[in-house]
């Protein structure tokens, strides 16, 4: 597994030749990237969150699911991930209600792509955790409390 | 410019599987320095994943994702010796593009 | 299995500290944490440090404008594999037992040409400022991964190390007149929710030694050996070592006899 890890490291450094395509104007860093939606971001509550989303009153639904562990050593960095098995998912989001902002990612998933998404966040404290999923035009959500701990010196 | 990303992509059974390690500080603009000034925001706002040329992840982020973001996700399609690509750009204006051959 | 094998460790100490009762709720706990980790451990951000090391390591820097692939690390020169596990130990050169800091600022110095102040200037680093001296000792760590600790102290100069770490390790100091011992000395102690490591023992010091260099999640940095240690002195109220101080390496020397055997998993990654 060791090895493994190690082949890996060494296979994913071609930023040199990216490097130089770039430098050849064959590929433009950051092209076609959309517009990052300031006003969810900068939504303070939940609420405003989902309404910057478009998504002002998502139901609940057992088809979606947020991972993680219950206890987080530290909240600093906090795995999260969204899955459903809702069928055409265009867009899912992790919220955290307690933090300052509550929207913490947006992912738009072409098709082909997963409904199954991991992340890290940080969680100022403990808070429940949401998944906002797209799902042909209508919205679900899902929660899952994660509670926020203060560890040791970390040995 | 950044550092280099680690970007990982394997195939199976016909399924790509990507993990991103991207190297970025992703500031707050809460936390203060030694100082007691505010340390400005700054962190990825929009991080776009492709197979080739096609698209398979678009992603917005906020400060609250970590310090050196992990992303994982999965995608249809893909053979072993093909690209993935992956871009971000920050709230400075900073980006940087990584790619990985699918193993 | 280790995961495993702490949750037992973790069990064992709860059950011994509240009874039975608790036992169901903290192994929960235990499960829960363990899952925590093991969430961390796929996407180590250690891992960008190591890449960075690597091309620092064979970059030409310095006065002198050189690589470091000629330092000698104690196996020969530029031979990195299993270099890290069997530090720290005694050089000829410098008629010191060096660890793995101290002796790669010793090459930076003598090789690149950079003064001692200059190559330690930033060896940990703070946001926004990165330190070399963490990537290269992440690089070269990452070399050992695999590899059994080796670090017998069978040279005098070793052995005196290693006895001089043994005494502070138990030498109660401070305004809280605390050693090391009196919470690495003995099973089942926690500190908060997290067991810690009887680093008198093998398995103890070499759980705890195997890790390292590691990525410190609270602080968004790997942390090295020495920062770790000058740390814990900080932490017991103790006065702070200097970087590289003899005292550091001699804890290091007296824990790494103690994991000697214990195969290497580094980077490691922690709260």
């Amino acid at each position: 597994m060791n090895n493994q890890r190690r082949t890996v490291l060494k296979s994913g450094s071609g930023a040199a030749l990216l490097g130089m395509l770039a430098a050849a104007g064959l590929i433009i860093p950051g092209m076609a990237l959309a517009d990052w939606n300031k006003a969810a971001f900068d939504a303070k509550s939940m609420a405003d969150a989902l309404k910057a989303l478009g998504a002002a009153s998502p139901a609940d639904s057992k088809d979606v699911q947020v991972t993680g562990p219950d206890i987080a050593e530290n909240g600093a960095v906090v795995p999260v991930g969204v899955a459903s098995s809702l069928p055409n998912v265009s867009m899912v989001a992790i919220l955290i209600e307690k933090n300052p902002n509550a929207l913490a990612a947006s992912f738009v998933l072409p098709e082909g792509t997963e409904a199954n998404v991991q992340t890290r966040v940080k969680m100022g404290q403990t808070s429940n955790i949401y998944a906002l999923v797209k799902s042909g035009d209508k919205f679900f959500m899902a929660t899952k409390e994660i509670k926020v701990t203060l560890g040791g010196c970390g040995g | 410019m950044g550092n280099p990303m680690k970007i990982r992509a394997a195939n199976k059974d016909g399924v790509t599987e990507v993990k991103v390690l991207v190297s970025h500080e992703m500031e707050t603009g809460q936390r203060k320095d030694a100082a007691g000034a505010i340390v400005p925001a700054w962190f990825i706002t929009e991080l776009v994943a492709k197979h080739g040329d096609k698209t398979v992840l678009s992603c917005e982020f906020g400060p609250s994702v970590s310090k050196n973001p992990y992303l994982a996700f999965k995608f249809k399609g893909g053979a072993k010796g093909e690209k993935v690509t992956v871009s971000w750009k920050d709230n400075k204006g900073d980006s940087r593009t990584d790619e990985a051959t699918i193993g | 299995m280790v995961q495993r094998m702490l949750k037992t460790v973790v069990g064992v100490a709860l059950a011994g500290a509240f009874g039975g009762m608790a036992i169901a709720q903290d192994s929960k706990v235990a499960d829960e944490l363990a899952k925590y980790r093991e969430a961390l451990a796929d996407g180590n951000p250690a891992d960008l440090l190591e890449v960075k090391g690597e091309s620092l390591w064979s970059e030409k820097r310095g006065p002198k404008n050189a690589s470091l692939e000629q330092c000698d690390l104690g196996l020969g020169p530029g031979k990195l594999e299993g270099a890290y596990a069997s530090l720290p130990k005694y050089f000829k050169d410098t008629n010191k037992v060096m660890d793995v800091e101290s002796r790669l600022v010793h090459c930076m110095v003598t090789l690149q040409g950079f003064t001692p102040a200059e190559a330690t200037r930033q060896w940990y680093s703070k946001p926004g400022k990165e330190s070399d001296i963490e990537a290269l000792v992440t690089f070269i760590g990452a070399k050992s991964n695999g590899m059994k600790i080796n670090v017998p102290a069978t040279h005098p100069e070793e052995a005196k190390m290693a006895k001089m770490g043994e005494y502070i390790f138990y030498r109660r100091s401070g305004p809280q007149d605390f050693s090391c011992s009196i919470c690495h000395g003995q099973e089942g102690k926690r500190i908060r929710l997290q067991e810690l490591g009887n680093l008198t023992t093998q398995q103890g010091a070499g759980f705890a030694m195997k890790t390292w260099p590691s990525y410190r999640v609270s602080q968004g940095a790997v942390w090295t050996m020495q920062r770790r240690l000058i740390d814990c002195m900080r932490q017991a109220r103790w006065p702070e070592p200097n970087y590289l101080a003899d005292s550091i390496i001699a804890l290091e020397t007296y824990l790494q006899k103690n994991a000697t055997g214990t195969v290497m998993e580094t980077p490691g990654i922690k709260r």
